[in-house]
C-alpha cells in the first residue's frame, strides 16, 4: 500500500476533527477525500503530510512508519489551496526550491525545472513573479514545485477551491491527464462531489471526522452505504423511509396505480436535462430529472398537476 | 517542547529582563528602601509642584492641538490630492527621527531675539524663549506625529466606501464626517492621544534648550529631575522619577487596552 | 458653511500648522548654519571636538541599532510564534522606552550600571554606558516593525518549504527572512535615527567628557549654552540631514517591499 492510515484521531480543543480514521491508498491511484467543511478531510491530509500531528494512530507511507516524522522527512509533495507561493522568488526559483536545497548541480536543476514548466504549460514564464501570474497559473506552479523532488505521494488540499468555475473544470481535467502520465500516488481533498467523481479512481467520503464510505465513483452513486452518502453524493428525494434519485422518478400525466400527485412549481432548463421542482399537497417537495426530449413530449407547464412513481429506491435500516 | 523554541524564548525574556525590568525594579526599590521620606519631601517642594504644573500645562495645549491636527491631516493625506502632500508627510514624520536638541536649537533660532519670529515678538513685548510659551511650542513640535500616524493607516484600511454610502443616502460632508468617519477612527485617535500625552510628559532635550530651566518658573518635571541631580538631592531625583515612571507604566497599561486591532499581536 | 469652504479651511489649517510648527523652525536652522558660508560650515564641523562627538555618536548608535536588530527580531518571533503565560505583559513592557521620559531612563541606567550598581557593573563615564543607554531607548523599534510583518506572513509558505524538504534553519533563511527583511531594515534605520539624536538617557551616565563620552547632541547643547548657536547649528544640521536621510530610506524600503505585492 502506498499510504496506510491506521486509527488516527485528532482534536482541536473541544472539536473532534478525526475520530479513529483508517484508510489505505493504493499505489499509483488518484484518491479523493470528499466531505462537507468540518468533515476532517483537510486535517487527514495534513496528518498524512506531517503538517499536523495526530493525538493517536499511525501513518505509513510506502510501508514505512512516518508517525512522528517531520514533513521534510516524509517525501510527500503538498499543494495548498491558496498556492503558498514563495512570493519573493521567481517561478523558476519556486519550482527549483526543493532541488536547490538538496544542493543539486545547477545544470540538473535547470533541466528539470524546464521539463516541469513544460509539463504544466508554464514554459516562458520562468522569470515572472507569482504576483504577476493568474490563480490557475500559480496553482500549476505549485504543482510543478511539488513534483520537482519526485515525491512518493502527492497531496492536494482543495487545489482548485480559490479559482473561477471555468478554470476549475479545466484544471480538473488537466490534473487527471497529468496523473495518468506521471502515475504518482495522489490524494486530493475536495468538498465538490462533482470534482471527486470526475477525477478520482476511488473516493473516501468523510463526515464529522469519520469515514462514511470508500468506493469508486460509480459504486458510490449507485450503492451508497448510508443516508449521508446518498444525499451528499448526487441529489435524492425522500419518500417516507426511502430515498429516490431524481432521474428514478417516472412522470405521467394520468394517475397510474401507486403514483403520487404533485404540482409543478418550477421548470428549470439545464441544457440537456430538465429539472422539475414539484410540490405535493402536504407541502413535501420533490425533484424530478428528465431529458429535454421527454420534457418536450409531455409539453409540461408550470402549475400543472402530474403524477410520479419511483422506478428505483433505496432504504437504509 | 523543543529546544530551539525554549532557547529563543529564554533569550528574549532574558534580554528584556536585564535591559528593562531589572533597572526599573531597582529604582522603585531604592526609592522606598533608602529614601522614601526624602522623596516625599522633594515632591512637596513648591518648585517641584510648579514643575509638574508646567509639564501639565504644556501637555494641555499640545494634546488637543495635535489631536485636531492629526485627524485633519490624516484625512487630507489619505483622501485628498494637493500639491506638497509628500512634503507635509515628511515634516509630520520628522519629529520621530529628529534629535530633541536639534528641535530645541531650531526653535531657539526662530524665536530668539534675532530670529525671524523672535525679533517681531520680542519687539512687541512677547517673550517666547526662557518662558512658558517656548516650552509649549517645543512640546507641540515633538508630539506632532502621533495622532496622524495612527489615523492614516486606519483611514487607508477602512477605505471610503462607508462614506460613499452615506453620501448616496443624502448625508452632507459634515454629517458624514461626524457620524461615519470620526466614529470609524475613534480608537486610533484615542491610541494616538495616549501616545501624544506620553510624549509630552516625557519631553526633555528640546525644552532643556529653550526654557532656560529657571527654577520655579520654566522647569518641567523632566528638567526638575536633572536639577535635583545636579543639586545632589537624591530624594528629589528618585521621587520625581518614580512619579514619572508610574505615569509611564500607566501609559503602557492604557496602550495595551486601547491598541487598535491591527496592532494587536 | 459650504462643503468646499470647509475642505479648503481644513486643508489650509493643516498646511499652515505644519509649516509654522515644524517647517519654519527647520528652515531657520538651515539658514543659520549657512550664514558663515560653506567654508565656515566645514570648519565648524571639522573642529576636532565636534568630529569626535559625531564619530562616537554614529559608531555607538549603529552598534546599538544592529544589536537590537538581532535581539528585536528574536523577540518579535517569540511574541508572534510562541505562547506562554505573561506573554501579553512582555508585549506591553517592550514599549517602556517609548513611554518613559528619557531623563528617567537615564536615571534607571545610572542606578543599575553606575557607582552603586547591584550587579557590580560600573559603566558610568564610559562608552559602554552610552551603548547600554542606546540599547535601552532603541529596544522597541525593530520588535514593533517586525511583528506586523511576521503576522502577515503566510505560514503556508513555510509549510510548503518543509514539505519540500527544507529544515528549520533553511526555511528561516530562504523563506522567512527575505520576507521580514524590509521590516527589520525599517526598524533598524529608525532605531539608528533615534539613537543618533538621543540626549536624555545619556546625559547623566556618560559624564559628557569631550573626546571620550561626549555625543553629538550634548555637543550641540553645550555650544548653545556657551553662546555659540551658529556653531551649534552646523553640527545640528548634520544631525538633521541624517534624520531626513533615514526617513527617505524608510520610505524607499516601504515602496520596495510592496513591489512584489502588486498584482
Amino acid at each position: 500500500m502506498s499510504i496506510s492510515v491506521r486509527n488516527v484521531s485528532k482534536r482541536f480543543g473541544d472539536f473532534v476533527a478525526l475520530d479513529g480514521v483508517s484508510i489505505t491508498v493504493a499505489p499509483g491511484s488518484l484518491t479523493a477525500l470528499l466531505g462537507p467543511s468540518g468533515s476532517g478531510k483537510s486535517t487527514l491530509l495534513r496528518v498524512i503530510a506531517g503538517l499536523e500531528t495526530p493525538d493517536s494512530g499511525s501513518v505509513f507511507i510506502e510501508e514505512r512508519d512516518m508517525t512522528g516524522r517531520r514533513p521534510q522527512d516524509r517525501g510527500v509533495g503538498f499543494v495548498f489551496q491558496h498556492y503558498a507561493a514563495f512570493k519573493h522568488m521567481t517561478v523558476f526559483q519556486n519550482v527549483a526550491f526543493g532541488l536547490a536545497i538538496r544542493k543539486r548541480p545547477r545544470a540538473e536543476i535547470r533541466k528539470r525545472v524546464a521539463e516541469l514548466l513544460e509539463l504544466v504549460q508554464l514554459d516562458g514564464l520562468a522569470g515572472r513573479y507569482p504576483s504577476q501570474l493568474s490563480g490557475g497559473q500559480r496553482q500549476r506552479m505549485g504543482l510543478a514545485r511539488a513534483l520537482a523532488v519526485e515525491p512518493s505521494v502527492l497531496l492536494l488540499d482543495e487545489p482548485f477551491g480559490a479559482l473561477d468555475a471555468r478554470v476549475r473544470t479545466e484544471l480538473r481535467d488537466w490534473l487527471r491527464r497529468l496523473h495518468d502520465e506521471t502515475r504518482t500516488t495522489t490524494v486530493i481533498v475536495t468538498h465538490d462531489q462533482e470534482e471527486a467523481m470526475e477525477v478520482a479512481d476511488e473516493v473516501v467520503v468523510m463526515h464529522r471526522g469519520k469515514v462514511e464510505q470508500v468506493a469508486g465513483p460509480r459504486e458510490l452513486y449507485d450503492l451508497p452505504a448510508n443516508e449521508f452518502v446518498m444525499t451528499f453524493v448526487g441529489q435524492a428525494n425522500r419518500l417516507g423511509d426511502a430515498f429516490v434519485r431524481p432521474h428514478d422518478l417516472e412522470l405521467t400525466l394520468e394517475p397510474n396505480g401507486t403514483t403520487r400527485e404533485a404540482m409543478i412549481e418550477r421548470i428549470v432548463h439545464l441544457g440537456f436535462e430538465v429539472r422539475l421542482d414539484l410540490v405535493r399537497e402536504d407541502g413535501e417537495r420533490l425533484q424530478v430529472q428528465i431529458t429535454r426530449d421527454e420534457a418536450e413530449q409531455l409539453e409540461l407547464e408550470s402549475r400543472q398537476i402530474v403524477f410520479v412513481k419511483p422506478t428505483r429506491q433505496t432504504t437504509f435500516r | 517542547m523543543n529546544a530551539r523554541k525554549l532557547t529563543l524564548r529564554a533569550i528574549a525574556l532574558g534580554y528584556l529582563l536585564v535591559i528593562l525590568v531589572a533597572p526599573l525594579s531597582l529604582v522603585v526599590w531604592r526609592t522606598f528602601a533608602y529614601d522614601a521620606s526624602g522623596a516625599w519631601k522633594a515632591l512637596s517642594d513648591p518648585d517641584t509642584v510648579h514643575a509638574f504644573k508646567v509639564t501639565l500645562e504644556a501637555a494641555a495645549v499640545a494634546v488637543p492641538l495635535n489631536t485636531l491636527f492629526g485627524v485633519l491631516c490624516g484625512l487630507a493625506i489619505v483622501r485628498r490630492r494637493f500639491p506638497g502632500k509628500g512634503l507635509v508627510n515628511a515634516f509630520v514624520d520628522l519629529p520621530l527621527a529628529l534629535s530633541p536638541v536639534v528641535v530645541g536649537l531650531a526653535l531657539f533660532l526662530l524665536y530668539g531675539r534675532t530670529g525671524w519670529f523672535g525679533s517681531w515678538l520680542n519687539g512687541h513685548g512677547y517673550q517666547v524663549l526662557f518662558a512658558l510659551p517656548s516650552i509649549v511650542i517645543a512640546t507641540v513640535f515633538v508630539s506632532v506625529p502621533f495622532v496622524a500616524r495612527e489615523v492614516i493607516p486606519t483611514l487607508r484600511e477602512i477605505g471610503d466606501e462607508q462614506e460613499q454610502a452615506a453620501h448616496t443616502l443624502g448625508a452632507s460632508s459634515w454629517q458624514t464626517f461626524w457620524r461615519v468617519t470620526l466614529p470609524s477612527i475613534r480608537w486610533a485617535v484615542v491610541y494616538g492621544i495616549v501616545l501624544t500625552t506620553s510624549r509630552c510628559l516625557g519631553e526633555y532635550g528640546a525644552v532643556a534648550v529653550v526654557s532656560g530651566s529657571i527654577q520655579g518658573k520654566t522647569e518641567t518635571a523632566t528638567l526638575r529631575v536633572q536639577e535635583e541631580y545636579e543639586n545632589l538631592n537624591t530624594g528629589g531625583v528618585y521621587g520625581i522619577s518614580l512619579v514619572l515612571a508610574a505615569i509611564a507604566v500607566t501609559t503602557l497599561i492604557l496602550m495595551s487596552i486601547v491598541k487598535p486591532s491591527e496592532e494587536r499581536y | 458653511m459650504s462643503e468646499r469652504a470647509g475642505a479648503a479651511l481644513s486643508l489650509g489649517f493643516v498646511t499652515t500648522f505644519i509649516t509654522v510648527v515644524v517647517a519654519l523652525p527647520i528652515a531657520a536652522l538651515a539658514w543659520s548654519a549657512s550664514k558663515k558660508g560653506a567654508g565656515g560650515f566645514w570648519d565648524t564641523i571639522t573642529n576636532p571636538e565636534a568630529l569626535a562627538a559625531l564619530r562616537l555618536t554614529l559608531a555607538v548608535a549603529a552598534l546599538a541599532a544592529l544589536t537590537n536588530a538581532v535581539l528585536g527580531t528574536i523577540t518579535a518571533w517569540v511574541l508572534v510564534r510562541d505562547d506562554f503565560r505573561g506573554k501579553s505583559t512582555m508585549n506591553a513592557i517592550i514599549d517602556l522606552p517609548f513611554a518613559l521620559p528619557t531623563i528617567v531612563a537615564g536615571l534607571l541606567l545610572l542606578t543599575f550600571y553606575g557607582p552603586r550598581s547591584p550587579v557590580g557593573v560600573h559603566l558610568a563615564f564610559t562608552r559602554g554606558a552610552i551603548f547600554v543607554a542606546l540599547l535601552f531607548v532603541t529596544l522597541p523599534f525593530v520588535v514593533r516593525t517586525v511583528q506586523p510583518v511576521l503576522i502577515e506572513l503566510d505560514v503556508e509558505m513555510e509549510e510548503a518549504a518543509r514539505s519540500l524538504g527544507a529544515g528549520e534553519a533553511t526555511t528561516f533563511r530562504r523563506v522567512v527572512l527575505p520576507n521580514i527583511l524590509p521590516g527589520i531594515l525599517s526598524g533598524v534605520t529608525m532605531a539608528f535615527a533615534r539613537a543618533v539624536g538621543e540626549i536624555g538617557a545619556i546625559v547623566l551616565i556618560s559624564g559628557n567628557l569631550p573626546y571620550r563620552t561626549e555625543v553629538a547632541s550634548v555637543f550641540v547643547f553645550l555650544r548653545i549654552q556657551s553662546g555659540d548657536p551658529d556653531g551649534a547649528a552646523a553640527v545640528a544640521v548634520v544631525l538633521l540631514a541624517i534624520s531626513f536621510a533615514v526617513l527617505l530610506v524608510v520610505g524607499g524600503i516601504r515602496r520596495f517591499a510592496t513591489k512584489h505585492e502588486r498584482p
